[in-house]
């Protein structure tokens, strides 16, 4: 007859590194409190400031960055164009 | 020209940018310069055994945790600003900018995440080695990190490995190893993180002399801050060392910058450092008021910062804003000039494109190129604008050299009064021991203000000025968000004082 081994539990690297992380969160003292400044700060940055005060200027304004380009082109030669028609007797 | 722009807008920007940078600034230097200084801390646990040592090191990295868990992501908010207050800038540079911020991306989350989670969990669940091998790879991590934002904010000061596409309006990278190895970044990020770890140290006297005048935890705290005193020593010569790359970097990049800082009108030979004096802040470039109420200065050393050679010419701010024939400086007006015809050039290049006319727009490009390095100029209205706020330069300056000279001396009296034992004793030095952090954080943003003030009015240096970089965007919704923000770092520097008073009055694990 075979001798019958016994199996010995070894769990892959990756439980093993789920189960260190899982036992570092449960035994944080000070760390649950960071935790939660850190929480309520993304969410103020990204789900309020980001989503309705900071809104990318040019992606929002232009659907394709050909436009993008010309815009800023025009913004960067503004200056000459405003100086060609106050020369022409134009308005800014 | 330049007053067809919103100005209020533009300051109030500026005046946003800065106040996040500088919230942003109060945590980044603990975190790059402490982690090292911990990272000894746990060397010496692991060599020695002792569980004193282990409770340090485990007491600084709580601080330091504190630190980062309230800093983390107050950065990002710059990159939201970038994108709403400054989207001409922003469009320009991406192609830049792109690969460094991805890289610091990556390298955060991979060497940051991956070992700050070891570090403050692996303690008894990892190997020792393989723990200490966490620090100090937390160490280089967090350090690494800043090379590649240095990276950014160094091209943006010496603009190279580039080149100006003008039908996309982008800056695009033509050399990546040019852009990272740019004497100006590498110089900055040097400077940068020397002084953070000097910053770290002084963090950890102000703490540890608190306890040694409370009579508490006595022996972590003269430990800490022999180790911390040898650190901060170390760093302070590395401090001095770098700084003076910088200013000799100041001098063949930014010239404007250098001459502000120290307060130079009229350029000379052997120009002289102002160790001490009062700048008069009514004076305005080309006005003929006295540029100090009383100065002294150190003959010939603002000549040996700049050029290291005795003998040799410092141009000042007059000679850089009027132009200098004897000394081959071209002047601001000149300068404008070229940048005129480079923004005509361009805009005639654009309408011949668009045209379809080829040929003219191959020659309209032709000129473009002549003249495109003074592209920033062409904005300017008067040679004037092209000078910095001198005052607050020169003030900035000097506070952070002068505290960066008391720094070492304090350093060299803990380890003095350490070696003869007699530290319990002096009183006075634990007392100034214990303002030792602010006056840090005091050098650490004045630091900055001569970075980024000095290099004025250029949002990147000679070929964008700030009130182009800007959004088409009211004064008022700028404010908004400048109070909004004032209020949540606030509240943030708020809540890491009192946690971190919290824990340091709690102090480390007694054996």
């Amino acid at each position: 007859m075979e001798p019958v081994l016994e199996k010995t539990s070894h769990p892959s690297i990756f439980i093993r590194v789920f189960r260190f992380y899982v036992d570092g969160f449960r035994r944080m003292t000070v760390g649950r409190t960071l935790w939660k400044v850190i929480i309520v700060k993304l969410i103020i940055m990204f789900a309020v400031l980001k989503l309705f005060f900071f809104q990318d200027f040019l992606g929002t304004k232009f659907t394709t960055d050909e436009q993008r380009a010309d815009y800023v082109l025009e913004q960067i030669t503004a200056p000459i164009q405003a100086q060609s028609a106050l020369s022409q007797g134009g308005k800014l | 020209m330049i007053e067809n722009f919103d100005l209020t807008m533009v300051n109030w920007a500026r005046a946003q940018f800065a106040m996040t940078a500088m919230y942003h600034w109060v945590f980044v230097p603990l975190t790059l310069g402490i982690t090292w200084i911990i990272a000894f801390y746990h060397t010496i646990y692991v060599k020695t055994g002792s569980e004193e040592w282990k409770n340090l090191t485990k007491f600084w990295m709580k601080l330091f945790g504190i630190n980062f868990a309230i800093g983390v992501a107050t950065g990002i908010i710059m990159e939201f600003e970038f994108g709403t207050n400054w989207s001409n800038y922003s469009w320009m540079v991406g192609d830049i900018f792109g690969a460094p911020l991805a890289i610091e991306g990556i390298a955060a989350f991979f060497l940051e995440a991956t070992f700050f989670a070891v570090m403050f969990f692996g303690w008894n669940r990892v190997s020792k080695g393989f723990h200490l091998f966490s620090t100090w790879m937390v160490a280089v991590g967090s350090n690494l990190s800043a090379v590649w934002i240095l990276v950014a904010n160094g091209w943006m000061q010496h603009p190279v490995g580039q080149a100006f596409n003008p039908d996309t309006a982008r800056f695009e990278m033509q050399n990546f190893t040019d852009v990272v190895f740019n004497p100006v970044a590498v110089s900055k990020f040097t400077h940068t993180t020397s002084s953070a770890m000097l910053f770290a140290a002084l963090f950890i006297i102000s703490i540890s002399s608190f306890y040694l005048l409370k009579g508490r935890h006595v022996k972590m705290a003269k430990r800490s801050i022999i180790v911390a005193s040898v650190f901060g020593l170390l760093a302070s010569g590395f401090v001095g060392f770098t700084g003076d790359e910088a200013a000799y970097e100041n001098a063949r990049h930014q010239p404007m910058k250098l001459a502000a800082f120290e307060g130079l009108y009229q350029g000379e030979k052997n120009a002289g450092l102002v160790a001490f004096g009062m700048v008069n802040s009514k004076k305005q470039v080309g006005d003929d008021q006295d540029a100090f109420h009383f100065e002294i200065r150190i003959p010939g050393l603002l000549t040996m910062l700049a050029n290291r050679k005795f003998g040799t010419f410092v141009p000042g701010i007059n000679d850089l804003v009027y132009g200098n024939a004897e000394q081959g400086i071209m002047g601001a007006a000149e300068k404008m000039e070229k940048g005129k015809v480079a923004i005509t050039q361009l805009d005639a290049y654009k309408k011949f494109k668009k045209a379809g006319d080829e040929a003219a727009a191959t020659a309209a490009l032709s000129i473009f190129d002549e003249n495109k390095d003074y592209l920033g100029y062409g904005f300017l209205t008067r040679p004037e604008e092209a000078a910095p706020p001198v005052a607050l330069s020169f003030n900035a300056f000097h506070i952070m050299v002068v505290l960066g000279t008391v720094f070492p001396l304090v350093f060299l009296a803990y380890l003095y009064f350490s070696y003869k034992d007699t530290l319990l004793e002096q009183k006075w030095l634990l007392g100034t021991g214990t303002i030792m952090f602010f006056l840090g954080m005091v050098a650490q943003q004045a630091g900055w203000v001569v970075a980024e003030v000095g290099r004025q009015p250029w949002a990147i240096q000679d070929l964008l000025p700030v009130t182009v970089a800007r959004s088409n965007l009211t004064a008022g919704t700028v404010q908004t968000t400048f109070f909004m923000f004032l209020v949540l770092f606030t509240i943030l520097l708020v809540a890491e004082i009192s946690i971190m008073l919290k824990q340091i009055s709690l102090g480390p694990k007694e054996s």
